[in-house]
């Protein structure tokens, strides 16, 4: 793979357009509770319900914050090679919206917790290295609900204050193709480290998507940010028609405005945000109710030896164990997968046949089930049993394919199923013999016409007598025999 | 140091504070004078100074990830100006 | 027996825990003073019912035999920036008129569990900004003092904490809570000739107080004399894990510490603390109390603070930056007034909601503290007031190599009539000249009475320690209150 820019361009009136983009990706930090109070932070609770006074802003309400928000910001930010500040400090974001109780976002804008870092992609057979600028720990807002009633929006503070990290990328991507594969791999990191499910359905990940047109080779344009895209396939659409807009904008003789901008999924188009017009003074200063947070090396310590494998490293090392490149993909795209793979090796599986087993036949049986890997009615030792049968000649391939699916349907152990089911492969030279002897006195002209020279007919003897034999037969044996029978 | 009406009009827009023409009128040599009063801080030479962070050495204490609130409906909408089924209520907000 | 609210904060302790008084006709004796001083306007909301409930919880703990508290049969004013469960709570401000909070402020509760009951919540100026208590929705505090010219013009009590001294000076409270932010304590009290004590920031917590400038607020007691300032501060000190910047530090026993002696202790004397057109009394005065720390044993140095005339400009950036943020949240969603005109959009609610509810003085802060803060002047304002306050703190550090507390007066002026100043918003602040360093430095600080003027009206001196040394600034205050002998009262004519 080589680090190649992107063909991707808009083709204008006045010729191709490059595109630039930079995420700023809001991931909700997994926590039980809040980042400066103690209420829970459970997805869908009734409106209000996990609102402590610290959320609601009552007067004299304090923030203290919560450790392992902390903790889960400095283990993402070393699991993308980041630098992680020992020193930093909380600043206010100062603005009204009826979703911001406190009239300020507590987040972090001078200090930052966790400094520069980059995330590696692959799009389309080429690697890139997007940049990350930081990474900082703020509050989330609360809800607005506007359909409810004519004249009334309703506020549902449950989500105020848990904790978020803005993950902000680098203007480094050049298509939307990259943008996907950046947010499909910081997804994936998040989801190894355990700082954010990754639920894109339920707003744990958003993106506000920075985006500017250039002709290629020129200085960056002025970019607009689209907020709250929800979704990788909407941060796309998004990106591709805010960039064509721009080009008609920009080819018409106009020019772009730097603005906020909202994504129509239904349209796929974007549009001013009207509320955020005048929201761009925040006022940032430190926060007098809080310290400088002050990391020490134990803290430090115990974050990096708790990060686990990720995913680079984890398809390096499956490559090495001659797992091809394709299923070591496959494999380490979710962190379940990987896992349970993981498993199966430890099992005593034997890589390459594991890796091939696990993409085609669990893979397939899963997605023919509509199960995640995490519902798999198969546990990796069981799987691992299974594979040593097919290892040590006992299960042919086709055996092993019906051993399978009756362990998908009872959940019981590959022995078990070949022994009550006797499907156990057969390497009996006398009862073979007697299979192929029968078979080719059936056969007697297919006989002649293969003594006659027409050798592609071997396979159709092999398939007659594996029939015969209800597959149990020892396909290595039932070649040699057949070979030796035919021979006369 | 003088400040406009318009200033003082833009800052209170900032500040979400209606007031009308006369008072920015008003506060407007208000606000100057008191500015321009600050604004002798300028004297102080301050290049090799750290800005105070903390008034008394102390370190930042962080809490455990348990849920200890929450669950107080009732205390968080006690005093809402108006609300309904469990929401407070504002002005249609158009985003 | 003389008049039971002439009773200190001590001497009720004392006398209910050994029977010589009962807890309810305490209570009862201040409610009534309480009910008959409507005049000076020093309570918001009077809750007798309060007093009441806690003396007989009191009284039936003796009864039964039980060790009382530290403050037990004691009722006190409340200042209403303490946020009090069930009682209306509102920093003085229209915004928050009608806010009854579902919670009680780590300070107030503290003092319940010490056994001191609830007279009423204190009027203040409007968010404690103020130092005359005329910033006030609900009108000014009248100082229980006079002239003795018989002009009976009504004087300001100081402020912010301006009911807090009023009702201690008027025998109307044995003692009241008050916050200093840049001197709200320090300052009324020395305009009506008590005590107060703002302690280390984070000695007390923070939680429940409604925020002003959240670097520089504390609460402290204020009350007739040092040993009972130290048993409230007591009561009233400790860490708090629902307070970031509380500090997870031993409350020492300041009472049972209480020493005048000053053998072997240096007192500082900052050259700075001199402001032009001082009255010459305030001078004489401090020379007095330099003479008297002299005869407590103690050896007097002069020391310089160079930064201290940048102080209150950067006071006043600080605390107003701090403020804008802080009080953002008063906009009429969750709590408090709501101000919606006809067919009004969200932000055009904020900006009514706002402009309805907050005073003058209020906007006027949240305004500079917005204007400081905006795009393009944060670093030349803010950035720059942050490096002076360390240069501020520094200037402190150096002191304390030289002396152990520092002796300075508590203002610039004895107190002034209402109105007097009101007009002119930049001669109000200078009021807190002598109170705003220490506070920017977080360090205990103390008003004494020391005298009077010549037209009779009340002085102070200001003690200021070494941070978490109260105890210090107590026992030099406690030098200076025993050699004073300052026990004028205003004749109480309301």
């Amino acid at each position: 793979m080589t680090n190649m820019e992107t063909s991707y361009r808009i083709k204008g009136a006045t010729g191709d357009w490059e595109v630039v983009i930079g995420l700023e990706v809001h991931a909700q930090v997994t926590s039980n509770a809040k980042l400066f109070s103690g209420a829970a932070t459970a997805f869908g609770a009734e409106p209000n319900s996990q609102v402590s006074l610290v959320d609601a802003a009552m007067p004299g309400m304090l923030p203290v914050p919560n450790r392992e928000c902390i903790r889960q910001a400095v283990r993402t930010g070393m699991a993308i090679d980041a630098q992680i500040n020992k020193w930093s400090r909380f600043d206010r974001k100062n603005y009204f919206y009826a979703d911001l109780p406190q009239g300020y976002q507590i987040s972090q804008l001078y200090h930052p917790l966790v400094g520069e870092g980059a995330v590696e992609i692959e799009d389309d057979g080429r690697s890139k290295t997007i940049g990350v600028e930081r990474i900082h720990v703020e509050q989330d807002a609360g809800k607005l609900m506007h359909d409810q009633h004519p004249k009334r929006s309703y506020v549902d503070l449950n989500r105020s204050g848990v904790a978020l990290m803005e993950i902000v990328s680098k203007p480094d991507m050049r298509s939307p193709a990259e943008a996907g594969a950046y947010l499909t791999k910081l997804r994936s990191i998040l989801r190894y480290v355990g700082s954010c499910d990754g639920n894109m359905d339920q707003g744990s990940m958003r993106a506000d998507v920075n985006v500017s047109v250039r002709k290629p080779g020129d200085e960056f344009g002025t970019r607009t940010e689209t907020k709250n895209v929800n979704s990788i396939r909407f941060v796309m659409a998004a990106i591709e028609h805010e960039a064509k807009r721009q080009v008609a904008v920009l080819e018409d003789g106009g020019t772009i405005q730097q603005e906020t901008r909202l994504f129509n999924p239904d349209t796929g188009t974007t549009r001013s945000m009207r509320s955020k017009e005048d929201a761009h003074d925040y006022r940032y200063f430190p926060d007098p109710d809080l310290l400088p947070l002050e990391l020490d090396d134990e803290f430090l310590d115990e974050c990096r030896a708790s990060l686990p494998e990720l995913p680079g490293a984890k398809r390096k090392r499956y490559e090495a164990l001659g797992i091809s490149a394709y299923a070591a993909d496959v494999i380490t795209a979710e962190v379940e997968s990987a896992r349970w793979f993981d498993a199966l090796l430890d099992a005593g599986a034997k890589p390459v046949a594991a890796a091939n087993w696990v993409t085609s036949e669990l893979f397939g049986a899963l997605n023919r089930l509509g199960k995640s890997i995490g519902e798999s009615p198969v546990q990796p030792g069981q799987a691992a049993e299974l594979l040593a049968l097919v290892a040590d000649g006992t299960l042919s391939g086709s055996l092993a394919k019906q051993v399978f699916e009756a362990m998908l349907e009872t959940g019981d152990a590959p022995g078990k199923i070949v022994e009550e089911r006797g499907l156990k492969q057969t390497s009996d030279t006398g009862a073979i013999e007697a299979v192929i002897a029968d078979v080719l006195e059936k056969n007697p002209k297919q006989l002649e016409q293969y003594r006659g020279g027409k050798e592609a007919l071997f396979g159709f003897f092999v398939g007659q007598t594996m029939k015969a034999m209800a597959g149990k037969a020892n396909p290595q044996v039932v070649n040699d025999l057949l070979k030796k029978a035919l021979a006369g | 140091m003088s400040v406009d009406t318009a200033t003082v009009k833009r800052v209170a827009k900032l500040a979400r504070i209606a007031i009308r023409d006369e008072e920015a009128e008003r506060l407007a040599p208000e606000l100057g004078n008191i500015l321009g009063w600050i604004e002798q801080l300028g004297e102080v030479d301050t290049s090799s100074v750290q800005p105070m962070t903390a008034v008394i050495p102390n370190h930042l204490r962080l809490r455990d990830d348990v849920v200890t609130d929450g669950g107080i409906r009732a205390k968080v909408l006690a005093n809402a100006p108006e609300g309904e089924h469990g929401f407070f209520t504002v002005p249609k907000v158009i985003e | 027996m003389s008049d039971l609210t002439d009773l200190g904060i001590r001497q009720i302790r004392d006398g209910v825990a050994n029977g010589d008084l009962s807890a309810r006709e305490v209570a009862e004796a201040f409610n009534a003073a309480v009910a008959a001083a409507k005049p000076l306007n020093a309570f918001i909301v009077e809750t007798p019912e309060h007093a009441l409930a806690a003396a007989d919880k009191v009284d039936q703990a003796r009864a039964a035999g039980e060790t009382l508290p530290s403050m037990a049969g004691v009722p006190i004013g409340m200042k209403d920036l303490f946020c009090t469960n069930g009682v209306q709570t509102t920093a003085a401000s229209h915004i928050l008129e009608g806010f009854k909070p579902e919670y009680e402020s780590t300070v107030s509760q503290k003092l319940w569990d010490a056994g001191a009951g609830m007279l009423g919540k204190l009027n203040l100026d409007q968010f404690a900004m103020g130092s005359s208590n005329e910033t006030s929705y609900f009108g000014n505090v009248v100082s229980p003092w006079r002239r003795n010219d018989g002009g009976n013009a009504p004087l300001a009590p100081g402020g912010s904490s301006g009911g807090s001294a009023a009702v201690v000076a008027g025998r109307i409270a044995p003692g009241a809570t008050g916050t200093d932010t840049g001197g709200s304590i320090r300052q009324p009290a020395a305009f009506v000739g008590i005590s107060g004590i703002k302690p280390t920031y984070g000695r007390c917590s923070r939680w429940g107080t409604i925020a002003f400038a959240s670097s520089l607020d504390q609460a402290g007691p204020m009350a007739r004399d040092v040993r009972d300032c130290a048993i409230m501060l007591e009561a009233m000190s400790g860490f708090d894990a629902k307070d970031a910047t509380s500090l997870d530090v031993p409350v020492p026993q300041w009472e049972a510490g209480l020493n005048a002696s000053m053998a072997g202790k240096r007192v500082g004397i900052p050259r700075e603390y001199r402001v032009d057109n001082m009255p010459e009394e305030i001078e004489a005065l401090w020379q007095q109390g330099i003479a008297w720390m002299k005869d407590a044993g103690a050896e007097i140095v002069e020391v310089s603070l160079p930064h201290t005339r940048y102080a209150l400009p950067a006071y006043y950036i600080i605390a107003p930056a701090e403020a804008s943020s802080n009080l953002a949240r008063y906009d009429g969603v969750r709590y408090g007034q709501r101000d919606l005109p006809e067919a009004a959009n969200l932000q055009d609610m904020y900006a009514a909601t706002r402009a309805a509810g907050f005073g003058d003085e209020v906007k006027r802060r949240i305004l500079i503290g917005t204007y400081v803060l905006s795009a393009g002047f944060y670093d030349a304002y803010f950035t720059q007031a942050s490096k002076v306050r360390a240069l501020i703190a520094q200037d402190f550090e150096r002191a304390w190599e030289r002396c152990d507390v520092l002796l300075t007066p508590t203002a610039p002026s004895a107190a002034f009539a209402l109105g007097e100043k009101s007009a002119d918003p930049l001669a109000m602040y200078l009021n807190d000249v002598f109170t705003v360093p220490s506070s920017l430095a977080g360090l205990p600080a103390m008003s004494v009475p020391g005298g009077l003027d010549k037209a009779g009206l009340p002085l102070g001196l200001q003690v200021i320690g070494r941070a978490l040394d109260e105890q210090g600034v107590l026992n030099a205050a406690l030098a200076i209150e025993e050699r004073a002998g300052f026990n004028a009262r205003p004749e109480r004519w309301w």
